[in-house]
């Protein structure tokens, strides 16, 4: 057990985990008007801990969509986390016990990432745990106020609140676009191609799951094919 | 066919925590392809900005309050605010947005 680390952690965790209060309340408040039980709400921000893939599984639950799909868009939205792990796994301190690192990787989300990432050094995966016991409290919790609120809340606060998450999307992808030309096409052109989705009627067919893997699939690897990144661009940022 | 919410979860959840225990537990040796690194790099923007419209436009009451909380979430990012200060600027155009509809 390493103290000083474990303490740091935690400190840095308290922001990590008053956003994602906020962010998890949306999710819980979503998810109960979407038919899902407050329990069930709950149990989905335990046990995956991330947003984007959180809000687009649910859409796929309440869309009845397939187990296949479910498997594929969450493969394909959260592939991200595997370029953190791997990150990672060269920061972690190489005497600590293997089992660490099992543990640690469950507690790999854009923002605990990179806090980590911006150590001097190596790290201690108890700097990791710290913060991961203010980061999942907050996220679960805030499922569950946002889920049993969501039941109580007159429809109007509901339509105003659904907004939210986009919001935070934009908050993410935009100032990085504004710098960054090539990020600023994948954007637009990401926008581009899910609005063909919606809008060309064999094209409608195909489940919002789908349409997220596929643009995501075509509009990085034609940025990738184009405008390949120099080496120190190599960390990414989302929420 | 008919689905359990529960068989969801565990895909969900199964597979995230693989894609984040993989590459920590397996990959020894660094990415080196520069096409893979930036596929990777592309990824969250792309996958946000799919996500985000034209899906956001269905997400509230009305077409017109869910274009205007775009609207403002698109400014108040451009200016670099925190996540939650956008989020919440865009909630606040909607709410607005849709009291003065109820005029019409």
């Amino acid at each position: 057990m390493d103290n000083e680390s474990f303490k740091k952690g935690l400190k840095d965790g308290i922001p990590i985990g008053l956003g994602y209060f906020a962010v998890s309340f949306t999710f819980g408040m979503m998810a109960v008007s979407g038919g899902l039980s407050t329990w069930q709400a709950v149990l989905i921000s335990l046990t995956n801990l991330t947003s984007a893939g959180q809000f687009a599984g649910l859409d796929i639950i309440t869309s009845s969509g397939s187990y296949w799909e479910m498997a594929l868009t969450q493969l394909i939205i959260n592939l991200r986390y595997c370029l953190m792990s791997f990150s990672l796994s060269q920061k972690l301190k190489r005497d600590v016990p293997w089992g660490h690192r099992y543990l640690v990787s469950f507690g790999i989300t854009d923002e605990i990432f990179g806090v980590s990432a911006s150590q001097e050094g190596k790290i201690s995966p108890f700097y990791n745990y710290g913060a991961m016991c203010v980061a999942i409290p907050g996220w679960t919790l805030g499922t569950l106020v946002g889920a049993i609120s969501g039941n109580l809340l007159p429809d109007f606060m509901v339509s105003a609140l659904s907004v939210a998450i986009y919001g935070m999307f934009l908050a993410v992808i935009i100032p990085p676009a504004k710098k960054n030309r090539a990020v600023l096409g994948v954007v637009l052109g990401a926008m581009a191609v899910s609005t063909l989705f919606s809008v060309v009627p064999v094209l409608q067919k195909i489940s919002s799951g789908f349409v997220i893997i596929i643009t995501t699939l075509l509009v990085a690897g034609i940025a990738a094919h184009f405008c390949p990144i120099e080496e120190e661009e190599g960390g990414t940022r989302e929420s | 066919m008919n689905h359990n919410t529960y068989i969801y979860i565990l895909v969900m959840a199964g597979v995230t925590y693989l894609i984040r225990m993989f590459p920590m537990v397996l990959i020894k040796k660094e990415i080196t392809s520069p096409y893979m690194k930036s596929f990777l790099y592309y990824v969250p923007y792309a996958c946000l900005a799919a996500m985000t419209f034209p899906a956001i436009l269905s997400s509230t009451a009305s077409t017109i309050s869910a274009a205007a909380g775009f609207a403002v979430a698109l400014v108040i990012a451009y200016w670099e605010k925190s996540l939650l200060t956008v989020a919440f600027a865009a909630c606040c155009a909607v709410f607005i947005v849709e009291r003065i509809l109820q005029f019409f």
